[in-house]
């Protein structure tokens, strides 16, 4: 069994599953819950001066059945008195020496900083994470998210964190800015030891529209939160990738996590420990057996013995674009032993994509009135012979020359396995754009005039 | 269910009453939820298995969007019938019987109870969803000869196109089966009611009850052919089945021996009717008329239901599903029995005789009523009298694709075309026969 034990910043954590500071770690007994279900370490609900919480706090995203795609909260940092929070943290950290406990602050000043570090450091946290991401109420107050997207003001937030804290320090970045690494960079410049993203996204749920109000509601109004939630989990991978390439110390990946697949991916992006909220605000602590069961046969099923063999190790093939690989192809095959002739892959391909999907039997007016423009001379006539087949339905056939591999209709397809795409390279050389932009052929025919005169070819 | 003009009320205590709905109407959470199961497939095979072409992925699709009218838009288009439809409909063997879900290891959608929430809601939200889009009168009158489900779905259509609808209806209460035949644990009378209600209010639809169209001379409270064919653009034959057949054997005039759809009616709007003292009943047929009264009489508290068959379980005509509930409701199937005679004691029904069809001998079958669920007679001489029209060998009126019989002023549909199938088979008879008119009155 591979050893689940992370060293993040030199702070040894039992596995890297972290729950997020948010409502899950709001009180002492709650982490300890946590701890006691399997979870690694837990980051505190932010502390800083107690505020005061509206109602309602949160509103979801449901798609189709599934519930809570996305979450978003208008909820602040803690409204418990700092003594309260300090005595449950001591108290915790006695219980659980091993476990990672993670003190999420966000205060204002200088003094205010130094003063809430030497009380977290005196209680036993084991690691400060700075909330330089909460994106609604305390950004308002020159906190949160005013401070994360401004890298200038984040360095010398973290420079006053420096010459107080004796632990490492990690400092949760915010996605709402046009470019990640800047904060990142303006951390490692000030001489964090870590960073962790990606905090909520800005947001508004909803809008009722009975009561014309965005969601949730407080009241007759509301007011934009923080999005999470596996909704996120895309953006949150993008930024992680992003940060990797520039931020060589330990990154904490936090966005939609909700099972151990989804943690394996951020590690493999780079993360060293991953933080999950909306998951457990759904299903409760439990969720954790589960990913520390399936990391752990992930790891052994790779040959890894430890976690830190995988962190990034995707790392190097996230790049830019322009370095892809033109002449890798690959056609959509259909196997019409899986094929119900449900017929969602033709009507995709019609109407979504290329045009590519042919429904056998149609004469050529039919084919030109579905949307065809290329007519193959000959379509195989194969009838859908599953037992779950529609009666009388054809197995869809993808004319391969005009196929351009775009992954659509293997994704709307419902048959697992029925619909895949082959490897059909248009060169055995590997040639990118960023080739064809050094050697000038990157001006395929039919563009504008102005652009072929700016280039001396017209 | 929609706007309601003058009802037809019912007595209270009507056994049907007792009966509860198998199959009730989704919350709204339940019907999103099993919309959003369905896959929304293209040329989709339910589809093609409904007889009215109800667009199934279109209006599944629109209730997983919250989108309800829409959904009961999409479904009346073809089947102004939809209500009752997804009640009564043998989905099993229908829409949902073709769901690609089958066999492929998946429960099928749940079509006829998603159909149900959409025509349900939609018209207790807005009534008027149809009728105020019904074009201007036309001018057009059209005579529909009985009330069922054929004569319904076709005055619907040719209202909405603005044309004038008069239905002569024989009994007292409209409807046909849907009103005196199906089961009520699937539909009952009231709710049949409140259909016709919907499709009265859809435009010039008069329903004239009590109201015998006859093939010579009438008589006070009849209509004769002539002046319907004289009086009327067009007319629609809509005339459903005759009376139960009987088997012609000894002791089955008298008490204690009923015609299955009579009996089924009585159930339903007779509150005279009781079943006090009823031990054993015995249902002679096979069919589903047979299935349904049997599974009544169990559910109404007959302690020992049996149905006597004359062949083999797997040669019933009834529907497989029927009878896999009517076995779990305690109906008994005795097969390869030929009924021969009704044994009475004095009046009272004491026994069937039965002769065993492979020639072995035959017994007594201890019951205290027999019910006859062995076919309904055609009304051949009524749909004769209308010059032009043809019938097949079997009494059927023969019509063409657009339900047109050999007079081309008359059309007709429903049971006495085809022999007696489903209400959407009838209710796509009303709708093709409507079309047609609609484009014989220049409209469509």
């Amino acid at each position: 069994m591979a050893n689940l034990e992370i060293d993040f910043c030199g702070v040894k954590s039992p596995n890297p599953f972290w729950l997020a500071s948010a409502p899950p770690t709001n009180t002492g007994d709650q982490v300890k819950r946590a701890f006691d279900a399997g979870w690694g370490g837990a980051v505190w609900k932010t502390l800083g001066n107690p505020i005061v919480n509206v109602s309602s706090r949160f509103g979801g995203v449901d798609y189709g059945s599934t519930k809570l795609m996305g979450l978003n909260n208008i909820e602040l940092i803690t409204d418990r008195p700092l003594s309260v929070n300090l005595a449950e943290m001591l108290d915790v950290k006695k219980q659980y020496p091993k476990h990672t406990l993670i003190a999420s602050l966000m205060v204002d000043t200088r003094d205010e900083w130094h003063e809430i570090i030497q009380k977290v450091e005196d209680v036993g946290s084991d690691l400060i994470e700075l909330n330089f991401g909460c994106p609604h109420g305390m950004c308002e107050r020159g906190m949160g998210s005013a401070v994360g997207a401004e890298p200038e003001v984040l360095k010398t937030i973290v420079g006053w964190v420096m010459e107080k804290a004796t632990i490492p320090v990690i400092v949760k970045l915010t996605p709402n800015i046009g470019d990640i690494t800047e904060p990142a960079e303006a951390a490692l410049e000030a001489g964090a030891h870590a960073v962790s993203l990606i905090n909520t996204i800005k947001s508004i749920v909803g809008v009722d529209l009975d009561r014309m109000v965005p969601l949730p509601s407080v009241g007759n109004a509301s007011s934009n939160g923080g999005y999470c939630g596996p909704a996120v989990k895309p953006i949150a991978l993008h930024l992680l990738g992003q940060v990797a390439k520039v931020f060589p110390r330990p990154i904490s990946g936090i966005g939609g996590i909700s099972n151990w697949r989804d943690a394996a991916e951020f590690i493999a992006l780079g993360s060293t420990s991953v933080q999950v909220c909306t998951a457990v605000m759904h299903y409760g602590y439990r969720i954790v057996e589960d990913m520390i069961e399936g990391l752990s046969d992930f790891l052994d099923d790779r040959g890894m013995s430890s976690v830190h063999e995988l962190i990034g190790k995707a790392t190097p093939q996230y790049q830019e674009w322009g370095e892809l690989d033109l002449n890798h192809h690959v056609v959509a095959s259909i196997d019409p032993d899986k094929c119900i002739g449900c017929q969602l892959c033709f009507v995709a391909c019609m109407d979504g994509s290329h045009q590519c999907i042919h429904i056998p039997g149609m004469d050529d007016e039919a084919k030109r009135r579905a949307g065809h423009t290329v007519l193959p001379t000959s379509i195989p006539d194969r009838v859908v012979k599953t037992s779950a087949g529609a009666p009388g339905a054809r197995v869809p056939w993808v004319h391969e020359d005009e196929c351009v591999g775009c992954n659509l209709c293997q994704l709307v397809c419902p048959v697992e396995g029925c619909i895949t795409m082959v490897e059909q390279r248009k060169g055995p050389e590997v040639e990118t754009w960023n080739d064809r932009v050094a050697r000038g052929d990157d001006l395929p025919p039919g563009g504008l005039d102005a652009t072929l005169r700016a280039r001396g070819k017209l | 269910m929609g706007e309601t003009k003058a009802g037809y009320p019912l007595p209270a205590g009507r056994l049907e009453e007792a009966l509860k709905d198998k199959k009730p109407l989704y919350t709204r959470g339940e019907a999103l939820t099993e919309a959003n199961r369905c896959i929304y497939c293209v040329d989709a095979p339910c589809v093609k298995a409904c007889p009215t072409g109800i667009d199934i992925p279109t209006f599944i699709h629109k209730i997983a969007t919250d989108n309800v009218r829409g959904a009961a838009r999409t479904i009346f288009e073809d089947n102004l019938l939809g209500y009752s439809c997804a009640r009564v409909c043998p989905v099993e063997v229908l829409c949902v019987g073709d769901c690609v879900y089958n066999g492929w290891g998946r429960e099928p959608i749940q079509i006829g109870r998603l159909q149900r929430y959409a025509t349900e809601t939609a018209l207790a939200r807005d009534p008027a969803l149809l009728s105020r889009t019904r074009k201007p009168k036309s001018g057009r009158r059209v005579a529909l000869v009985g009330a069922g489900p054929a004569s319904l779905a076709a005055a619907g259509h040719l209202a909405l196109d603005g044309h004038h609808a008069v239905i002569f209806e024989r009994k007292s209460i409209p409807g046909g089966l849907n009103a005196l035949g199906i089961a009520p644990y699937k539909l009952q009378a009231d709710d049949a009611l409140d259909e016709i209600a919907f499709i009265e209010a859809l435009g010039d639809v008069e329903i004239r009850t009590g109201t015998s169209v006859v093939a010579g001379e009438p008589k006070a409270g009849e209509v004769g052919v002539g002046s319907l064919l004289a009086d009327y653009d067009a007319v629609f034959l809509g005339l459903g089945l005759g009376a139960d057949n009987f088997l012609g054997v000894p002791g089955e005039d008298g008490p204690g021996v009923y015609g299955a759809t009579a009996l089924i009616e009585r159930i339903k709007v007779d509150p005279s009717l009781s079943l006090a003292g009823l031990s054993r009943v015995a249902i002679v047929g096979g069919g589903n008329t047979a299935i349904d009264v049997a599974r009544e009489l169990a559910l109404l508290g007959v302690p020992d239901v049996f149905m006597v068959y004359r062949k083999g379980a797997a040669a019933m005509p009834g529907y497989a599903h029927e009878m896999d509930g009517a076995r779990r409701e305690g109906v008994r199937l005795v097969e390869h029995r030929q009924p021969t005679e009704v044994v009475r004691d004095g009046e009272r029904v004491v026994g069937l005789r039965v002769a065993r069809t492979n020639g072995e001998g035959d017994e007594v079958l201890t019951c205290d009523a027999v019910v006859l669920a062995i076919g309904q007679a055609r009304l051949t001489a009524l749909a004769a009298a209308f010059e032009g029209v043809k019938l097949d060998e079997r009494g059927r009126v023969l019509v063409d694709d657009d339900c047109r019989t050999g007079n081309p002023k008359v059309f007709a549909g429903g049971d006495c075309v085809n022999g007696g199938k489903e209400v959407v088979n009838a209710a796509q008879h009303g709708k093709l026969a409507a079309r047609a008119m609609g484009r014989m009155f220049g409209r469509g």
